[in-house]
């Protein structure tokens, strides 16, 4: 079985698991030189000079610095300002200041030690807090010319507001107004295979990468800009990817072209891949957010406005903070009515490396904030974490801040009361309150304090506004020679599924045979620029494109057929069939097609709904055309000596649309619940001056198999009429639910109000012992 | 140095320093790739290999350590009757996604099922604590190689809707 709704085994599987799959640092071409990359100590810094001792570097090594570069010193993704390397200045730790490429790794290496570059350390903006008094200071300041230069001069990288009612007249007259500050730390995406690339240049003068991307058009873009050459000389092609989440969105485009430049350079393929450290200290990370919130609320729990100030830790460069922050923005008010709310959002600058995009974009930190406030609320009135959403979770016909009336395809409420059911919710957080509360405070009595939350969360799936519109990405299908379907995509399959899913959709649009249709690997100089694997628009836009595509070539080559033969015939599991008996494989009816001169190629475009229209500057109208919803219940122990926080089990219930590939389907909210969890309680990036004290996995610490919970997933499905088969996107949806559930059970277990991720046993000691000023839980 | 071993049941030769990784050897040298360098200091398992029948971290075990041992990578393991049925019931649960860690967890696991076939969820936890993997969650590879893990359910979104069709 492999038709839609189905699980057949993913393609790519056993050539993965066994070791036969070839991922970036796999790939070895004839001659290949080894890169390294020659990194800034400091977190602002005047770069005062680069010297390459060559003598002390293996005979032949070459070194590039920013003086070298042949076009303009910019990665350009939003626009250019992240530099390809330091010039005259280094704005934080691990920023790139030289490149060189040597015979062997190790001789990489000994070439890296021989560059020598000069610094005078400059005052540094380490940290949100100290940027964010810095903005007060000097709102949208340039540089002026000082003697000692500000510590940045562009604290601003990013603001976006939204608006809606009056929410100084409902904060007014409320019941009752709850404040609160919730703040979340920096995350590594730990994708299992480290950034890597490899790059060569052909006889023609095409240049040619290789490795572990997302986005293979953006890498593309970022070469033609960067090497000031013709589009067709530039190459890129995805390798097998060992893990994304994000991290292999933008920063493929840096590492792509740091290894264009050298294999140029060296006139030879020149391999840069990362290891660890170097790729923990020097790719970015998920922005560190400090949300505040406002809310005003009626006796009954009803809310009444809402007024959010959201502050994002950008790092060095803008990246693509800006629609991280738009999303973060979008997503800020939750899956709950409101008729008075207010957002603004800034992202600011600090001396780290840059934060951009980790899957959800922003929005698991804006909706952390908005559920953590929804408890506090609950608190406030004596509500329970379940009653209070169920008094303003949306509803089909209810209208969002931007003035998104939501369709039918809206089942938060599903969502919420399905997983209130399966766990038993209500009575047993209320039961494990009263544990909580007749316990005594000096009970010493070591056992495990257990506690319950749930969390309700919703994902716009995908481009924010009018993304998809600008992009109307195209998507091809191609007759073989033997009458095969060749699709071609740009996207890339970073363990996702695409390679099991997208077949499963083309079959079934196409009536065809799973083997009558192919894919083309992701390369550029094979398919068009159907967008980036990003932003959970895979599945629901890719696909649907390629739906669209195949169905349409398939329905041109069974209506010639038609014409030669007369009507009646229909297409299924590729065959055609006419109801006198015969029957023809839809291969050789499109060989045939093809040799009579029928025209075997296709292009087609997405086309967003009609009805979607969003104005990206006031962030008023339908931003996404369509949410996926989920609840999450997690239960937790927690330790009452070491307060270490032990999950032990998680129910999400999701609405996805309709689940394409269910094993998938689930694997991604499997994976995205683990990697919230981790979020939520261990994963910390300790910085001091700026430095990296954990750039490693003995000291970044994400879940084991042993630190995982059980996590129990239902899929609901209400099927989408804009996704293909009414599927919708659901890749980032898992990572906005995780965190605030697991601090509401740990609140349930504790009486803690925990206020600020990773809710560390350092950190929920010093709450209890009350050496950190925070909410008083009412 | 020169060293002779036994890699995947053929005897092989490396030439290397003493202190060459493993890993590095196995890749470079035998263009065995299968085995994958995730952090390089024996924290998240993704090169394991078995030496003389056991799980070793091929990036923390040294090339001079290697003389005349028995060295299966995964390539080796997933010929293997019981090493290939791992693997199949891996991609079949949803146990691979990237797939980087998945050699380190096949290997891990043949291991294990030599000693205990039919492992419970725990043992298998102890037994991948060393294998991190960052896409799964662990609940497909618990599904995979365990009777004792949680199976996801689909279901309407609004009891009593009709059943979803397929394609139009």
């Amino acid at each position: 079985m492999t038709g839609i709704g189905t699980s057949p085994p993913r393609p790519d599987g056993f050539a993965k698991a066994s070791g036969a799959a070839v991922y970036a640092d796999d790939l070895v071409r004839p001659g290949m030189w080894f890169g390294a990359t020659v990194r800034s100590p400091h977190a602002h810094a005047r770069l005062d000079g680069v010297r390459f001792a060559a003598e002390r570097a293996p005979e032949g090594a070459v070194c590039l610095t920013a003086a070298d570069l042949p076009g303009p010193n910019g990665i350009l993704l939003i626009d250019d300002e992240w530099p390809i390397l330091a010039a005259g200045t280094v704005r934080h730790v691990g920023e790139p200041v030289a490149l060189v490429a040597a015979p062997s790794r190790l001789g990489a290496l000994q070439a890296a030690a021989a560059v020598e570059a000069e610094y005078t350390p400059l005052p540094a903006v380490l940290t949100l807090e100290e940027a964010a008094a810095q903005a007060t200071a000097q709102p949208t300041t340039q540089t002026t010319a000082h003697a000692t230069p500000p510590a940045t001069a562009r604290p601003l990288l990013a603001e976006c507001s939204l608006a809606c009612g009056d929410v100084e007249a409902a904060l007014a007259a409320a019941t009752a107004v709850v404040e609160g500050t919730w703040s979340t730390g920096h995350q590594e995406h730990i994708y299992i295979e480290c950034n890597a690339a490899t790059a060569w240049v052909e006889d023609d003068g095409t240049v040619v990468v290789h490795g572990s991307m997302q986005c293979p058009y953006y890498v593309h873009k970022a070469l033609v800009h960067a090497l000031g050459a013709a589009p067709e000389r530039v190459r890129v092609q995805a390798s097998v990817v060992g893990g994304g989440f994000g991290g292999k969105e933008d920063f493929p485009s840096v590492i792509g072209v740091h290894a264009a430049l050298l294999a140029r350079a060296a006139g030879r393929p020149v391999r840069l891949a990362y290891d660890r450290h170097e790729d923990i200290v020097g790719t970015t990370k998920r922005h560190p957010a400090v949300v505040r919130h406002r809310t005003a609320v009626a006796a009954d729990g009803t809310l009444l406005a809402l007024d959010i100030d959201v502050t994002f830790d950008g790092g060095a460069y803008r990246t693509l903070s800006p629609v991280v922050l738009s999303r973060a923005v979008l997503h800020a008010f939750g899956p709950y009515r409101c008729p008075n709310v207010r957002i603004h959002g800034r992202v600011l600058a600090t001396h780290t490396a840059p934060n951009s995009a980790f899957r959800g974009f922003g929005a698991p930190q804006t909706q952390f904030a908005m559920e953590r406030q929804m408890d506090a609320v609950a608190r406030r009135l004596g509500l329970d974490p379940l009653e209070v959403r169920r008094r303003n979770v949306v509803r089909p016909g209810d209208r969002l801040p931007t003035g998104q009336v939501l369709g039918e395809s809206t089942a938060a409420e599903a969502c919420l009361e399905r997983a209130a059911a399966r766990t038993g919710f209500q009575e047993r957080w209320r039961a494990l309150e009263r544990e909580r509360e007749g316990r005594a405070d000096d009970s010493a009595d070591g056992a495990p304090r257990r506690g319950i939350g749930l969390s309700l969360y919703f994902h716009g799936a995908g481009f924010t506004g009018s993304g998809e519109r600008r992009m109307q990405s195209p998507v091809g299908a191609r007759l073989l020679a033997d009458g095969r379907v060749e699709v071609l995509t740009a996207t890339t399959d970073m363990g996702q599924g695409c390679v099991a899913v997208f077949p499963q959709i083309a079959a079934a649009a196409g009536s065809l045979a799973d083997d009558d249709v192919t894919f083309a690997p992701p390369d550029t100089a094979r398919v068009p620029d159907s967008g980036p694997t990003v932003a959970s628009r895979t599945t629901m836009i890719v696909g649907g494109t390629i739906a669209r595509a195949v169905a349409g070539l398939s329905r041109r080559v069974v209506d010639w057929w038609q014409g030669e033969h007369g009507a009646g015939w229909q297409l299924a599991d590729g065959t055609l069939r006419h109801p006198g008996g015969d029957a023809v494989p839809f291969r050789q009816a499109a060989r045939e097609f093809l040799a009579a001169g029928g025209e075997g190629a296709l292009e087609v475009r997405h086309r967003p709904p009609d009805w979607q229209e969003f104005d990206d500057a006031t962030h008023q109208g339908s931003a996404y055309p369509v949410y996926a919803w989920g609840c999450d219940v997690v239960e937790v122990e927690v330790d009452p000596d070491t307060w270490a926080v032990r999950p032990t089990a998680v129910t999400a219930v999701c609405e996805v649309g309709r689940a394409l590939h269910p094993t998938l389907c689930a694997g991604q909210i499997e994976g995205g619940t683990l990697q919230a969890v981790g979020w939520a309680l261990t994963e910390e990036v300790k910085l001091d001056g700026g430095r990296y004290l954990n750039d490693r996995l003995a000291t970044y610490i994400i879940p084991t198999a042993r630190d995982a919970p059980r996590v129990s997933v239902e899929l609901l499905e209400q099927p989408y009429e804009g996704g293909p088969f009414g599927a919708k996107g659901i890749g980032e949806l898992p990572m906005d639910g995780g965190a605030p559930a697991v601090c509401q059970a740990v609140e349930n277990a504790t009486g803690i109000a925990v206020t600020a991720i990773p809710a560390t046993p350092e950190r929920l000691f010093a709450w209890a012992e009350g050496d950190r000023r925070r909410e008083e839980v009412a | 140095m020169n060293v002779r071993f036994v890699v995947n049941g053929e005897e092989r030769e490396a030439e290397g320093a003493p202190l060459e990784r493993l890993l590095d050897v196995l890749r470079e040298q035998l263009a065995l790739t299968g085995t994958k360098e995730g952090c390089g200091e024996g924290e998240c398992g993704a090169c394991t290999v078995l030496l003389d029948g056991e799980p070793a971290l091929s990036c923390l075990v040294p090339l001079a350590q290697c003389a005349g041992r028995d060295v299966r990578t995964v390539e080796g393991v997933a010929a293997l009757p019981a090493g290939r049925r791992i693997v199949e019931r891996l991609v079949a649960a949803g146990g691979v996604q990237c797939g980087a860690c998945t050699p380190g967890i096949v290997v891990t696991a043949f291991a294990l099922f030599e000693r205990d076939p039919a492992p419970t969820r725990q043992a298998l936890a102890d037994a991948l604590a060393g294998n991190l993997c960052r896409c799964t969650g662990y609940e497909g590879i618990f599904r995979a190689l365990t009777d004792d893990a949680e199976q996801p359910t689909v279901s309407p979104a609004r009891p009593g809707a009709p059943a979803v069709g397929e394609a139009e």
